[in-house]
């Protein structure tokens, strides 16, 4: 034993290890701040998106339900004949519709004056519908029918409240008498509100017939659209990352390739537009309009994405596998194709449905192409012609409908952002299950 | 793979539909966004009643519509033009240098143009077209010379008019609608204040002051609008101090937001402008390639059916929505009729 004894190092005075320093406080502080700031950071993107969704339900949702005219007629065989007769058979139809609405209005002894004139400015146009119907059922001639048809914009936007009294202006689409009408035909259960099954599954209408107006025939020139850019990107895409990431020899001019992929990336979308408008539709005499073109265009956009994603799944695959199938006596392509590659297929799932999704939501490029307008007017009757028939697409229709001056349109292409968003969701929501499903961790 | 055989089915559908494309069967429509309402009115009452497919129409603006329909002849250029104005001696001229030589031009009807502000704003009700000038262009006549627009307030000019900021947001060069709002109103305007004649005492050549005279403003009080006409609703919304310029159905569409201004003392509306009294109105054309007809399926009826009684008539859906029908519809029809060209 020696007498030496071991005195700890000495701390200074008042310190303890409980309470921090100035240092470490500023330190921790500085940290504290950080977490602020992302907490903050997080917030504001919240409120925008709470924002975003809020509004865009809110002018959205009004456009899935439609003000209807709830009427029971009988059009002669005489009727149907003379309006056949016609030019413009449809507003024919309408004249007949409003003169038979008018008669039953005032048999019901509602007490407001009610003309022809005043009814025609409260539908909309109907005539369409009605000789659509009589054209498929032309057994209902002669027969009392029940009919739904759409009313005029204003009065719809007078009934959810955007349009009071004060607001009109007397004139050709609408007069302040009128409302009188309106509110004795709500009264009588004439006029309604019905879920607006037309907006889901019909094509575009005119400018003066919002009420008609549907996204269907977009919807369809989508999914046309998608087929193309599915069928296209995915397997050239695959095939090129696969040649690239595991056969090609690495020298300058595989390097050149992957730097131009990467910048072909991030070339914005309309000058893949200009490209389609020159070589596909210029140079190779394909029809405008055409959803075939407008996938094609898609494709050259998409294939970057699909490119880049499935080169980092591959290279994601640990090379010990490589290594036990080439060790085994398989040959590099079976080690590819046997095992690297069903290793990989989440992520290039991933990769394709989110490059599909930017496809979907993609219009500048179709501006050019001729699907931006008045266009999503028919149903394609079968693959060919929904590859070929001009057609429109989802984000090109509310595009289209917000630049019309009744407003009923803007509204409709609300609830066009909800469709569109809705297809976003579900092709985002099967990125996910896939990934959950097949992925492997090492 | 199956991948394989479906990607080698879509290229030989591919390849199809390059001798598809050789059989359109729909007509193709491009052109100025103030006739695309009609247009559309027509393609889907067209479609509907008879039939060929409807139409496919495309807005764009008068000249680029024209622009595309000039490239040449053949089922991938479009069938008809549709713009604001009449065709130009220059594009006539690149039209015959790309094979486009017999052009249909029919005029559907005429449209005002009306000066409207925020509902709720200052009081625009009343405009000369020296008051826009006076407002608008570069060099205006003050106190007998002509200097660089010193007027930042209406009422720098006329007392009559509010004590609010000069603001206007008028049609881009690309749109027809421009070219109509420098003539009638700009020119006018230069011609009315002295200011081109003063030009002319400058020393300027009588063409060299014409020109001068269309010219706006470049200081950011006068703001091109190269959208359509929901883009200028959307600035004045946001702008009580602005003054838009507007087709007349787009304003009446928009009556509980806009309101609008006469123009020397004349309200617009569609009687005024179809007696003439209101100054600022244009005829609206449509413009067909004659080589098409025949080709294309439907291209004849369709400009029949445009300019039917029924429909162009005052009567008609197109009157209804705002345009102005045209007194001489019946000469339009006979035209078509015989395909007389230009």
């Amino acid at each position: 034993m020696t007498d030496a004894t071991v005195t700890p190092p000495m701390r200074a005075k008042g310190k303890s290890l409980m309470a921090d320093d100035a240092r470490t406080q500023k330190r921790n502080a500085a940290e504290r701040r950080f977490k602020a700031y992302g907490i903050i950071a997080i917030l504001v993107g919240l409120s925008f998106l709470v924002f975003l969704a809020t509004s865009i339900l809110r002018n959205g949702i009004p456009a899935f339900t439609q003000t209807v005219v709830q009427v029971e007629f009988t059009l002669t065989q005489e009727e149907f004949d003379a309006a056949e007769g016609t030019l413009l058979k449809t507003s024919a139809y309408t004249d007949v519709f409003v003169s038979k609405l008018t008669e039953q209005v005032s048999a019901q002894g509602l007490d407001v004056e009610v003309d022809g004139k005043a009814v025609e400015r409260l539908l909309g146009k109907v005539g369409g519908d009605l000789r659509e119907f009589y054209k498929e059922n032309p057994d209902q001639i002669g027969q009392p029918a029940q009919f739904q048809l759409a009313a005029a914009s204003r009065v719809e936007r007078y009934l959810q409240g955007k349009l009071t009294r004060d607001m009109v202006v007397d004139g050709r689409f609408l007069e302040k008498t009128d409302l009188d009408i309106v509110d004795a035909l709500v009264d009588a259960g004439i006029i309604t509100s019905a879920f607006d099954w037309n907006f889901i599954t019909g094509t575009d209408t005119g400018v003066d017939n919002p009420g008609g107006a549907g996204i269907g025939a977009s919807v369809i020139g989508s999914f046309f659209m998608m087929l193309v850019v599915l069928f296209l990107s995915l397997p050239i895409g695959v095939a090129a990352s696969i040649y690239l990431e595991e056969f090609a020899p690495k020298n300058r001019f595989t390097d050149l390739i992957e730097v131009n992929i990467s910048n072909l990336a991030a070339v914005p979308s309309i000058v893949f537009g200009i490209l389609g408008l020159a070589v596909f539709i210029q140079f190779a005499h394909l029809p405008q309009s055409a959803p075939l073109v407008g996938g094609l265009v898609l494709t050259l956009m998409t294939l970057p994405t699909i490119v880049i994603s499935t080169r980092a799944s591959l290279k994601a695959v640990p090379p010990s596998i490589r290594d036990a199938a080439l060790g085994v006596g398989a040959s590099k392509m079976q080690s590819v194709f046997h095992h690297v590659l069903p290793l990989a297929m989440p992520g290039i799932l991933t990769g394709t449905i989110i490059g599909l999704a930017q496809a979907l939501g993609e219009t500048a490029p179709l501006l050019l192409i001729g699907m931006v307008g008045f266009v999503a007017r028919e149903y394609p009757d079968g693959l060919a012609s929904g590859l070929l028939d001009p057609n429109s697409a989802m984000p090109a229709q509310i595009y289209t409908w917000a630049a019309r001056s009744d407003e009923a349109f803007f509204e409709k292409a609300w609830g066009g952002i909800i469709v569109l968003l809705l297809f976003l969701m579900t092709m985002n929501i099967i990125a996910i299950i896939l990934r959950r499903r097949f992925e492997r961790r090492w | 793979m199956s991948s394989i055989k479906m990607t080698a089915s879509v290229l030989a559908i591919t390849a199809v539909s390059a001798t598809a494309a050789m059989a359109r069967d729909n007509v193709q429509v491009a052109g100025s966004s103030t006739v695309l309402p009609y247009a559309s009115i027509v393609a889907e009452v067209f479609g509907d009643n008879t039939d060929f497919p409807a139409p496919v129409v495309e807005s764009g603006g008068s000249s680029a519509g024209l622009k595309r329909f000039c490239e040449g002849v053949g089922e991938n250029t479009i069938d008809v033009a549709n713009a604001s104005r009449a065709i130009r001696e220059a594009e006539v001229a690149a039209c015959a240098e790309n094979g486009v030589t017999d052009i249909i031009e029919v005029r559907i009807g005429y449209d005002g143009i009306v000066f409207a502000s925020q509902i709720g704003g200052p009081e625009f009700t009343a405009f000369e077209p020296a008051d826009i000038f006076n407002a608008l262009a570069p060099k205006v006549l003050v106190d007998g010379a002509l200097v660089d627009n010193p007027h930042t307030k209406w009422s720098d000019f006329n007392a009559d008019l509010p004590d609010a900021d000069i603001l206007a947001f008028i049609p881009g060069t690309k749109h027809g609608t421009r070219e109509v709002f420098e003539e009638k109103v700009i020119a006018v305007g230069c011609e009315e204040t002295g200011a081109m004649a003063a030009m002319i005492e400058a020393g300027m050549s009588e063409d060299d002051a014409e020109d001068a005279c269309l010219a706006v403003r470049g200081d950011g009080l006068s703001v091109d609008i190269d959208g359509d006409y929901t883009e200028t609703l959307a600035r004045i919304d946001a702008n009580p101090n602005g003054i838009g310029v507007f087709g007349l159905a787009f304003y009446e569409n928009n009556t509980d937001k806009l309101k609008v201004a006469t123009m020397s003392g004349v309200a617009p509306s569609t009687e005024t402008i179809s007696t003439g009294e209101y100054p600022v109105s244009r005829p609206l054309y449509f413009y067909i390639k004659k080589a098409h007809i025949g080709v294309i399926p439907g291209l004849k009826e369709y400009a029949q059916f445009f300019v039917a009684d029924e429909v162009a008539g005052p009567d008609g859906p197109l009157a209804a929505y705002g345009l102005v029908s045209d007194p001489e519809l019946a000469e339009t029809q006979a035209m078509i009729d015989a395909e007389d060209t230009m």
